[in-house]
């Protein structure tokens, strides 16, 4: 993984921590560990989408607002990743 | 409709509808079960119509069945109700548990015993949410065992199978979902209220105690999510839409009787509710195209889960949904002004108070309110525009 991965992953699971709503603390989430199983709620899921287009400056577009590309925060580093080039 | 027919059945569609008529001011009046209705759609093979003829099904689309649908809505909106509930559900088993043979092997049971199924989604303390629960799937080793409170279960009493959400274990998540097959024999129910409502009341659609055991294979391995935005949401807004047609067409069927019968009484001179008629006939077509393209595009992309699974598809879909019971109200309503007082008496064979209680359930039993809040927060993300692909 690159610095500039690693600081993303940083920057998404500081995301989740204020958006997520997760029953359960960030820190305690794997990287590749399902956000939906965790407890991330799909209404939780749009405020995720909508603070990470802020933070990143992006727009998602359509076809990655899919539930597989939140499924994990590998998952959305691997989309951040294919946006930001 | 012939097309449908299945020529090893006693009954065909026709038969079926035309059993729904007979009983659906009775259905009505005294808040029952359509069980003649619901023994002629057994006759007629019609609740096994939506399973894969590799499995002895009907294997209709969902085009086809939104189009029975509305044939049996608009003799009686409570047995129609009752089919495309049925189906919605025997949707979710065959379209995400297939993998599972003892699913495979319930789904045979539905073909060749016309079983009867229902859902319990909902439930009490959980605000309205079907995409999170409280109750819990408790394992314990070839065996569940499940609690649920829930609010509302339509048919529950005269169901063969409950789908039943609920957490995958009592350590998951509230929106870590699994559907659950509770068969009858393996099913206790308490009911906890009273089905005396305007409309829909042949639905019987009490609150119940569920209290359900058995085979742990009966847990469908597929997450609820999925089965959810790709199966049962749009299976059930399109039905409920083919249900609803059916009962536009019963009103326009009277308002348009009630125009030419004062036609027929001075040839030459256009009624002036034949202009109301026209305008009508405008809102009807609205309807029957808002539902007839939800099923073609449901039908061209049902195996493809990225395009199910898109939130351009979930804000559309719900919007048939809104848009469909939106247009029933307002054509029930333009139908009754049409017919004016015979409309209005309950011993006129014009009158409308039937479809018009019915019509209102379409906007209520599941709220458009609450589709609207859920739209609401996808608009926050989406870009797209309707009929725009991904």
């Amino acid at each position: 993984m690159s610095t500039t991965a690693a600081l993303d992953v940083d920057r998404i699971r500081q995301i989740l921590a204020t958006h997520g709503k997760l029953p359960v603390a960030v820190d305690a989430v794997a990287d590749d560990d399902d956000l939906y199983d965790a407890g991330l709620t799909s209404h939780a899921s749009v405020n995720v989408m909508i603070a990470l287009e802020d933070e990143f400056d992006v727009e998602f577009p359509d076809e990655l607002l899919q539930k597989a590309t939140f499924s994990s925060i590998t998952a959305i580093a691997d989309a951040l990743a294919t946006l930001e080039q | 409709m012939t097309t449908l027919e299945r020529p090893t059945h006693a009954l065909s569609v026709d038969d079926v509808v035309a059993v729904a008529a007979e009983h659906a001011d009775a259905v009505d009046r005294d808040a029952r079960f359509p069980a003649e209705s619901v023994e002629a759609m057994r006759a007629a093979g019609l609740l096994s119509a939506s399973i894969p003829a590799s499995l002895g099904g009907g294997g209709y689309s969902l085009t086809d069945l939104a189009r029975v649908a509305r044939a049996l809505g608009g003799a009686c909106a409570s047995t129609a109700m009752i089919f495309a509930m049925h189906h919605t559900q025997v949707l979710s088993l065959s379209r995400h548990g297939l993998s599972s043979p003892a699913v495979a092997d319930l789904l045979r049971r539905i073909v060749s015993e016309q079983l009867l199924v229902a859902s319990a989604t909902t439930e009490i303390n959980i605000g309205g949410d079907v995409r999170t629960s409280g109750c819990a799937v408790e394992l314990d080793g070839d065996r569940y065992r499940l609690t649920k409170n829930a609010p509302v279960i339509s048919y529950g009493e005269y169901a063969d199978v409950v789908l039943v959400t609920a957490r995958r274990s009592v350590d998951s998540a509230p929106s870590d979902q699994v559907l659950v097959a509770a068969l009858r024999e393996d099913l206790t129910l308490e009911k906890t209220g009273t089905w005396d409502t305007m409309g829909f009341r042949g639905t019987c659609s009490p609150g119940f105690m569920l209290h359900a055991t058995g085979s742990a294979e009966h847990v469908v391995p597929a997450p609820y999510a999925d089965i959810s935005a790709q199966s049962m949401l749009p299976s059930a807004h399109v039905l409920w839409g083919g249900a609803w047609t059916g009962i536009a067409d019963a009103a326009v069927r009277k308002a348009r009787t009630s125009v030419q019968k004062a036609a027929r009484k001075t040839p030459g001179v256009t009624p002036p509710a034949a202009a109301r008629l026209a305008e009508l006939m405008v809102v009807h077509q609205q309807l029957h195209d808002t539902v007839h393209t939800a099923a073609t595009t449901f039908d061209a992309h049902a195996d493809d889960a990225r395009f199910l699974g898109s939130i351009g598809f979930a804000l559309s879909i719900n919007a048939v949904k809104v848009t469909a019971s939106n247009l029933l109200i307002d054509i029930v309503a333009r139908a009754l002004l049409i017919c004016g007082i015979a409309g209005y008496r309950e011993d006129s064979e014009l009158r409308m108070s039937r479809h018009l209680r019915d019509s209102h359930g379409s906007a209520i039993m599941v709220s458009n309110e609450r589709i609207l809040a859920h739209n609401a927060q996808l608009t926050l993300v989406h870009k797209g525009v309707p009929g725009g692909g991904l």
